[in-house]
């Protein structure tokens, strides 16, 4: 158990570690001049392209680039902005403090919920619940998450109804202030996250209800209340894990359309305005923060999963 | 092994007539012209089953794959699979009438009035529940007021089927615990709450000749000391003979006949029945001749070899020879080696070592390393004949492609599929049809029609009837011996020593990866030197047909067009 | 296996083989959903292919004011800089669709040739071949396409390959588990025992076993790919203007919506029905695939 953790713990780590490999290589090591890429048209001058060749350490060899933007990351140093010449960290520290709010409100509400509306419909499969919910994941699975947010806008911001702010025109410091701003963010992640949890608990809690220690449960005379919550739940709950931890590291992707359409001031707007503005050192940062959470909300499904089946906690015989 | 003599008197009186007069004291279990349809089709799964049983008794329910008698058990305890229902008829159990009773009277019913045990125990067992919380569970209608706490009546129980009552035990998932004691747990799950019926869907499926003997042993002792009565259900006629008082046979959903055990087994009148009991493989058979010297050298001789896969040694030191036209059986339980064995012949298992001479010649370990007419002579035949044929292939493609790779392009393709089939006792017509719209027995015989079609020396059948029913079984022995006079080598792989004396003269008993007895099968199943082979004979359950053998030849031919 | 086959036995006399079991399509067809979608997904490729062929403004010249939802002459007014919405709608789609098929079927092909070649040597190469993914699968597509994008400029063959390549470690994944699965069945060692060459093998024994979870994946590949590439746009590192483009239609619309709603409503529609029409073919796929709700046949 204990090495199998370790095992998968060394193995996030070696993929971080191929991560920041891959981002420096997009970002740094192109064929082109980063440093001319950036500027733009404003290259000509040859004073700015020196300096800012300096700041990158573009005259460096490129392992020793690497070597120091890496041992700068290992103390979350990820240099200093291009624009306005703050450090990146301090530059990212409340956007990354309103998108983590954004998102932990999101799967605070999402997860549990899915996971509800999926074991109801497994429970009433073949019935007007269960052909509902499958209809409506089917078609918000399919819809990007920025459509799913125009169309809450436009019912519930402009067009139909007008309740909420269309978009968030709060500061990132003071996220939970404005609770009605966050109300269609959170409401359109949470649609979007939602239905391969939803349709993973179906599956998982029908093929559990459908196995035969739940028919031998049934065949025990047991009622079926405990049916349900001894013997099908938590069975079922360990593929879901899984599913869950996709998605909640799909958010951490998933939030840079939807801070993009609401305006909303967190690492996806971050990345945006740094792309706009060829800002390198904060491109390089969002992106390595994002594959980051992806890899470690990936890990404690791992771990997690690892913990729920008895088969490997108790080692056998 | 004494249980058929003794129950045999007893059941005699029992069968068809008592119904009307039994009241709630003897019968426990009573239904009447019941019916189970599917949906959408609104097929009768069952119907018309009518059945009595007495306290004490064991009713063997025998029928083939398909005839519904899972159906059947499981409709006992009031519950059907998805898209299933009663349709008509009653169930009573000890005078309550099952069918029509809402979900909580049925659920307070299950585990006191009527048990139940499962095929296979590694399934029903919840995987995330300790054994404790699982067998207390059993008790739900349990008066600790006036039958003590539950604890004690779990232990007691544990120790009834022979397993230990401390704590450690209890605390155990699943897993931790052999096939056999899973089924232990599971027969004491459900006698636990003193049901008046129990019923034990094919429970020693999957597990080997000696656990099985002692799961047997422990129902038997249960259901008499209980006075609780037990519907068995197999496809196994030599297990129910065995243990049955009273038998019904099942057929396509129908019950064909019934009756005490000792009748049924003897003066059967329902021609299913007949077929049924001639097609159990006989423990002993009459007439062994010793062979002859064989006049040349052995087609596949194995010498020294060992094999394993990693680290681990699975087999060692086995020393082996298949003459020409002979067919040697080569019989273990599983984990014996067996199947590694045979795959290294074939050349489908690499890691081994020692001598592998074919016909005079070394074989190279991998099958890819082998001559082209090496692997013409040589050829294998799966076990599940529902994974031995590529489903998106038509018949005729599954018996050409592998002509054409090893013996080249046929003058006459058409020839060849037709002479193939027909050697394998199917009609030319079956090359049309791809295997979906074959029945098992027809898909084995498509896998030896393949094998067969270019010609071999050698066929190697690992475990070719295992997936089949008894009655199919039979005709592919037949079609192997048939074979077999041709001229073909035979290197039959079974866990069945039943089946051994049927098809080989001679065979190899493994056991834990080595040969304990090698001889011509009339010498071993008569005067068996090792322990393990007299074990595994004393644990098989000896059938022995008492129809008279004489119209065997008049039934043959219906067998056969069934 | 179906239960008619194992009712009857060995039968000289060849009596009329069963009926054997619909192709996966036939059975997808039969799903309620599977029409719906072919009809929502069919309407929007109708707009996509048909629509600059009728569509009556220039998409990319001006039409008159900008901003106004009832300009003259116009059917749903024009957008921020004065073009005919609705003619850029009727010329959105091509590119949007063509792009994201392209990128669907190259990803899958590239995913099932190595999920096949994984699944079946199970050597190093599956080592090799599945880590890649995992790491891989350690940035989320989008941002890994914005990562690039952003970087060497948001260019057509660029985003192809991207989201083709990062579809194509997920489809090789499951085609990896579905040739795990054929691979165990006997057939295969029976043609191994016989020695059938490996790309045979592959070719003829596995590839037509796992057609079924190929068309599921390669229906879900062409939704997830509309969606993927519509997000881009709309980010704004898609196409690029001032072509006609949904997405991008959708960007250059948002900050007038409560004005001018058409120039975002009628694109967005466009992109949801398409690929709720995809997701409905590919889940009747999916259903008959796995044989869904087949309750006891004859």
């Amino acid at each position: 158990m204990l090495r199998l953790i370790l095992y998968r713990l060394f193995y996030g780590l070696l993929t971080l570690f191929v991560v920041s490999l891959v981002v420096f290589a997009a970002t740094q090591a192109l064929p082109s001049d980063p440093a001319q890429a950036i500027l733009g048209r404003e290259a000509a001058d040859p004073a700015r392209l020196a300096a800012l060749r300096e700041q990158l350490n573009l005259d460096q060899p490129l392992a020793l680039q690497y070597w120091s933007w890496l041992s700068g990351v290992a103390v979350l140093d990820f240099g200093t902005s291009l624009s306005g010449g703050m450090p990146v960290s301090e530059l990212l520290g409340p956007r990354i403090q309103a998108s983590l709010t954004l998102m932990l409100v999101t799967a605070v509400i999402a997860a549990p919920v899915a996971m509800a509306i999926g074991a109801f419909a497994a429970l009433r499969r073949d019935r007007r619940f269960d052909h509902a919910s499958s209809m409506a994941t089917l078609v918000l699975a399919a819809v990007p998450e920025f459509a799913i947010g125009i169309a809450g806008i436009l019912l519930l911001a402009t067009g139909g109804l007008k309740l909420l702010p269309a978009v968030y025109a709060g500061s990132s410091t003071e996220v939970l202030a404005n609770p009605d701003q966050l109300v269609l963010p959170v409401l359109t992640l949470a649609i979007a996250v939602s239905p391969p949890i939803i349709r993973m608990m179906r599956a998982s809690m029908i093929e559990v209800l459908e196995s035969e220690y739940v028919q031998q449960a049934r065949l025990k005379g047991l009622p079926e209340r405990t049916v349900i919550w001894r013997h099908a739940a938590p069975n079922a709950i360990g593929p879901v894990a899984q599913v869950i931890a996709l998605q909640l590291g799909w958010l951490a992707g998933g939030v840079v359309a939807i801070e993009f359409l609401f305006n909303f001031p967190g690492i996806g707007k971050a990345l945006m305005e740094a792309i706009e503005a060829r800002n390198l050192p904060v491109i390089q940062a969002v992106t390595l923060l994002i594959a980051a959470v992806y890899v470690l909300v990936n890990l404690i499904a791992d771990v997690v999963g690892l913990a729920a089946n008895p088969k490997v906690r108790v080692s056998s015989r | 092994m004494t249980g058929s003599e003794a129950n045999a008197d007893t059941g005699a009186d029992t069968g068809t007539g008592t119904g009307a007069a039994a009241g709630r004291g003897g019968t426990a279990l009573r239904v009447e012209d019941l019916a189970v349809v599917g949906h959408p089709s609104e097929v009768e799964i069952i119907s018309g089953v009518s059945l009595t049983l007495e306290r004490g008794h064991i009713l063997g329910l025998v029928g083939e794959s398909g005839s519904g008698k899972t159906t059947l058990g499981l409709s006992l305890l009031a519950h059907c699979k998805r898209a299933t229902e009663v349709s008509q008829g009653s169930i009573e159990v000890s005078g309550t009438a099952l069918t029509g009773l809402g979900e909580n009277e049925v659920r307070a019913l299950r585990g006191r009035a009527v048990a139940y045990i499962p095929q296979s125990p590694a399934s029903a067992l919840n995987p995330a529940l300790r054994l404790r919380t699982q067998l207390t569970e059993a008790l739900h209608e349990w008066d600790e007021q006036e039958r003590g706490p539950r604890a004690d009546r779990v232990r007691e129980v544990l120790r009834e089927v022979a397993l230990p009552d401390d704590d450690a035990f209890l605390g155990r998932y699943p897993h931790q615990l052999s096939g056999g004691q899973q089924q232990r747990v599971a027969i004491a799950m459900a006698f636990a709450g003193y049901p008046d019926v129990i019923v034990m869907d094919e429970p020693t499926t999957g597990l080997d000749v000696t656990t099985q003997a002692h799961v047997l042993q422990t129902i038997r002792s249960m259901t008499r000391d209980y006075g609780t009565a037990g519907v068995y259900i197999s496809h196994d006629m030599a297990v129910v003979a065995d243990l049955a008082d009273d038998i019904a046979v099942m057929y396509k959903g129908e019950v064909v006949e019934r009756g005490a055990a000792s009748q049924v087994l003897a003066e059967p009148e329902h021609p299913y029945t007949r077929r049924l009991l001639r097609a159990v493989p006989l423990l002993r058979t009459e007439g062994h001749p010793e062979p002859e010297a064989p006049a040349e050298g052995p087609v596949l001789e194995v010498s020294g070899l060992q094999a394993g896969y990693g680290g681990t040694t699975v087999l060692r030191d086995i020393d082996l020879q298949v003459q020409r036209g002979e067919c040697v059986a080569l019989l273990g339980e599983s984990g014996s080696g067996k199947t590694t064995l045979s795959r290294s012949v074939a050349g489908l298992h690499t890691q081994f070592s020692g001598g592998l001479v074919f016909d005079g010649e070394a074989l190279a370990h991998s099958s890819y390393k082998r001559t082209a007419e090496q692997r013409r002579r040589v050829q294998y035949i799966f076990q599940n004949p529902y994974e031995a044929l590529n489903p998106r292939k038509r018949v005729r493609d599954l018996i050409l492609a592998p002509y054409r790779h090893l013996a080249g392009k046929p003058k006459d393709p058409d020839a060849v599929v037709a002479r193939a089939l027909e050697r394998a006792a199917l009609p030319a017509s079956y090359a049309a049809r791809y295997p979906e719209q074959l029945s098992g027995g027809e898909r084995q015989r498509v896998s030896i029609a393949r094998a067969i079609s270019t010609g071999p020396d050698l066929l190697i059948c690992d475990e070719i009837t295992s997936a089949l029913d008894v009655s199919v079984q039979a005709e592919i022995v037949e079609l192997l011996r048939n074979l077999q006079d041709e001229g073909m080598a035979l290197l039959f792989v079974t866990h069945n020593i039943a089946l051994v004396s049927n098809i080989a003269q001679k065979v190899a008993v493994l056991n834990k990866g080595e040969i304990v007895e090698y001889g011509h099968v009339g010498e071993v199943m008569a005067r068996p030197r090792h322990e393990y082979t007299r074990a595994l004979i004393a644990d098989t359950p000896d059938f022995e047909l008492s129809l008279p053998p004489s119209d065997a030849d008049l039934q043959a031919p219906e067998a056969a067009g069934q | 296996m179906s239960t008619a086959a194992t009712a009857s036995g060995a039968a000289p006399a060849a009596p009329a083989a069963p009926v054997r079991r619909p192709g996966l399509l036939r059975t997808a067809w039969r799903f309620h959903r599977t029409k719906i979608g072919v009809l929502l997904a069919g309407a929007v490729l109708l707009v996509a292919v048909a629509g600059p062929f009728v569509s009556p403004f220039s998409p990319t010249e001006g039409a008159g004011m900008p901003n106004s939802a009832s300009a003259a002459g116009t059917l749903f007014g024009t957008d921020d800089v004065g073009r005919d919405v609705f003619s850029r709608f009727l010329h959105g789609g091509y590119t949007l669709v063509t792009i994201a098929v392209a990128s669907a079927l190259a990803g899958v092909t590239a995913g099932a040739v190595l999920g096949i070649v994984a699944g079946y040597l199970r050597n190093w190469a599956d080592e090799l071949i599945m880590r890649t993914n995992d790491m891989l699968l350690a940035f989320p597509q989008l941002v890994l396409a914005l990562l690039l994008l952003s970087i060497l400029g948001p260019k057509v063959w660029l985003i192809v390959t991207i989201i083709a390549v990062s579809h194509a470690n997920r489809v090789a994944r499951v085609t990896r588990e579905a040739t795990l699965k054929v691979v165990e069945q006997d057939f295969v060692k029976s043609a191994e025992a016989i020695g059938v060459p490996r790309w045979r093998i592959m070719a003829t024994e596995i590839l037509p076993n796992i057609t079924s979870p190929l068309l599921v994946e390669l229906g879900l590949r062409i939704t997830y790919s509309v969606g993927t590439i519509a997000t881009l746009s709309f980010l704004g590192m898609g196409l690029q203007p001032p072509q006609a483009d949904w997405g991008l239609m959708i960007n250059e619309g948002r900050t007038a919506i409560t004005i001018q709603p058409w120039a975002v409503v009628l694109p967005v529609t466009a992109v949801a029905v398409l690929t709720i029409g995809a997701n409905l073919i590919t889940d009747g796929l999916s259903r008959a695939s796995i044989g869904i709700d087949r309750g006891v046949e004859k």
